[in-house]
């Protein structure tokens, strides 16, 4: 019973990056703007939230300045996918790589030559419960970006803009405008879950996202591009995680099995095997109105 | 060119916040890529593999496949060329070398051909498709490197090292430790080969076509599907053997997690050059010598070798944005929507 309820509330701890950086690949995809810049905005993420909460000796300011953080990291990448209307899988790459060599590279910079430091008991957030208040505000973004895509009218242009940019464009939604906000908001939702990490751990350590910006834009697909979906995803990407390391030892099952399932089921789930993820209809094309107004 | 002197811009400006003096450190960084034999060799050895793996983007790219699993199938095949590099009793070093490049190059091929079918035979994307396989191939030769089967006893999950046979002889004559080796000739005939391959072949030209309009090619009597998945075969091969110069030239078995950056290295790379084989050449060459200069800089001055890492980052960044800046210059564009 001991090992059932650790287990339960481990897979909700390893979930919550999941949640946030998933949250905000929804608003990139959904408008209509690829990001798999998700892992260095987490990077970017983790990196300013635990250096701002090292020096202030506040956790919560070092929230803000990750989520600040983040959506800055966001608007580069809508000013070159949107303004500039640069390849949208280019300037991912050129994210995270921007995300793993600056962090490394500040991080030496403040922490005297230093690829890691560790965080004080007075830098860190307090529990609510048995969870980080993290946790509560990451499924609770979910929560409210399902309910904002689904019930709002906002939400409504969102997807629309993301499925049919000409048709929303008629109807006067300002496509660009929109996508704007989709994006800046998925950087900060992963700059958030990236602040998750050394805020629950203690430390920041060089590529510590060590991949979840990627597993969150799986668990994005594998949730059928749903906030929903993807909470869902990330809840089961998290009980491989927390499985795995519940196991490691115990079993003989390899830990790589658990490791590799997020990856595998997103090939297949992409592949229409079970259940097809069918991605937004205008997803990865910039949007120009054929003819600006002479 | 002009995202190289922003890049170098940007460069300058945080040296000079780290309180450096950013002509110093461009000393620093010329000395150690190419002041001495030494440091040209060093050079020249991390080019090796970013030739290579430039060529694998670039290939792909032609056919209008972004595959950015570049490191995920010189991971396969870097363990595939320490498998038999290991455990195949084969006298000949010849043979025992070109059978270690070409299985690694076929097991890279395969690889890649995954995403390749998925993109050609269900249309799923093939960036996520690659990425995935990525991870899926750093996790499963994770799993075989530690099976007793392949572990050298110890802590370290690596392999046992390959045998002599399956050297690439390291050039030598160059520098008495360098670890370039003849795989730098096996990379400068691949550039040859996939420039000939894309401008005198038939399947090159296929390759071209696919990607500038896969409509058109399908009603010329193109198969898309056979030629998306060839592209991305051939990327994967060229990837896979730049696996393979790793083992069998530079660390002679194979470890996990393996050394990192040279398939993302490989998209800076095919960027910069415009997918131009010989231009990928001269782009590889330079970025191998911000590699070596780096190393050099992190040693001798306060600013870390990723600051290299940034470098490339900001040059696809611009060299992004500078395609569109061209291509906002007036021009007939015929639609296909």
């Amino acid at each position: 019973m001991v090992i059932v309820v650790s287990l339960a509330l481990a897979t909700i701890r390893k979930s919550v990056p999941l949640v946030f950086a998933s949250t905000g690949g929804f608003f990139s995809e959904r408008s209509g703007v690829i990001n798999i810049g998700l892992e260095g905005m987490m990077l970017f993420g983790a990196f300013s939230g635990a250096i701002i909460a090292f020096f202030s000796h506040n956790a919560w300011l070092g929230v803000l300045a990750a989520a600040c953080v983040g959506g800055l990291i966001g608007c580069l990448h809508a000013f070159v996918t949107i303004v500039l209307r640069a390849n949208q899988i280019i300037s991912g790459v050129a994210i995270n790589m921007l995300g793993a060599g600056t962090t490394v590279f500040l991080c030496q910079v403040f922490i005297h030559g230093e690829r890691s430091f560790s965080l004080g008991s007075q830098d860190r957030l307090t529990s609510l419960g048995p969870f980080l208040p993290l946790t509560y505000i990451a499924f609770g973004l979910a929560l409210g970006a399902a309910l904002f895509c689904y019930r709002t009218v906002p939400g409504l242009r969102l997807r629309a803009v993301g499925e049919h940019p000409r048709a929303a464009d008629t109807q006067g939604v300002k496509v660009n405008r929109i996508r704007f906000f989709g994006v800046v908001a998925s950087g900060v939702c992963a700059g958030l879950g990236g602040a998750y990490l050394p805020l629950f751990s203690g430390s920041f350590a060089k590529n510590m996202t060590a991949g979840q910006g990627f597993i969150a834009l799986a668990a994005l697909i594998f949730g059928k591009w749903n906030p929903i979906g993807a909470v869902a995803a990330s809840l089961l990407f998290g009980f491989a995680d927390a499985l795995q390391e519940t196991l490691q030892g115990r079993a003989h099952l390899p830990a790589q099995a658990l490791q590799v399932l997020p990856y595998v089921v997103t090939m297949i789930a992409l592949a229409g095997v079970i259940g097809r993820s069918i991605p937004p209809g205008a997803i990865g094309k910039p949007y120009e109105r054929e003819k600006p107004e002479a | 060119m002009l995202s190289l002197l922003l890049a170098g811009l940007v460069a300058t400006v945080v040296i000079a916040l780290l309180g450096e003096n950013p002509l110093h450190v461009a000393s620093v960084m010329l000395s150690g890529s190419m002041g001495s034999l030494r440091s040209l060799a060093n050079t020249l050895e991390e080019a090796t593999p970013l030739i290579l793996t430039g060529l694998c983007v670039a290939v792909g790219m032609r056919s209008g496949l972004f595959n950015i699993g570049g490191e995920g199938q010189l991971v396969v095949g870097a363990f595939v060329a320490a498998w038999l590099g290991t455990k195949l009793p084969i006298a000949n070093p010849t043979v025992h070398v070109l059978i270690c490049v070409l299985a690694a190059g076929v097991a890279g091929a395969m690889w890649a051909m995954i995403a390749g079918v998925l993109r050609a035979r269900f249309g799923a994307h093939e960036v996520i498709n690659t990425i995935m396989l990525n991870y899926v191939a750093f996790i499963s030769t994770n799993y075989l490197v530690n099976l007793p089967y392949f572990k050298k006893p110890g802590q370290i999950p690596q392999t046992f090292d390959v045998a002599a046979t399956a050297y690439l002889p390291r050039l030598t004559f160059l520098y008495k430790y360098t670890r370039l080796n003849a795989g730098l000739f096996i990379a400068l005939a691949a550039v040859v080969v996939v420039w000939v391959l894309l401008a005198r072949t038939r399947l090159g030209f296929e390759i071209r076509t696919v990607g500038l309009n896969p409509l058109a090619s399908r009603y010329a009597g193109i198969s898309v599907v056979r030629t998306m998945i060839l592209a991305m075969g051939i990327g994967g091969f060229l990837a896979g053997v730049a696996g393979a110069e790793r083992v069998l030239g530079v660390h002679k078995h194979f470890i996990s997690p393996f050394p990192f950056g040279y398939g993302f290295g490989g998209i800076a790379v095919a960027l910069l050059a415009r997918n131009n084989p010989f231009g990928i050449l001269i782009t590889a060459i330079f970025f191998g010598a911000l590699a070596s200069g780096g190393a050099q800089v992190d040693m001798v001055t306060n600013v870390p070798r990723e600051l290299v890492t940034v470098i490339q980052a900001v040059i696809i960044l611009f060299v992004a944005c500078e395609y569109l800046i061209r291509r906002s210059k007036p021009k007939e564009v015929c639609s296909s929507e």
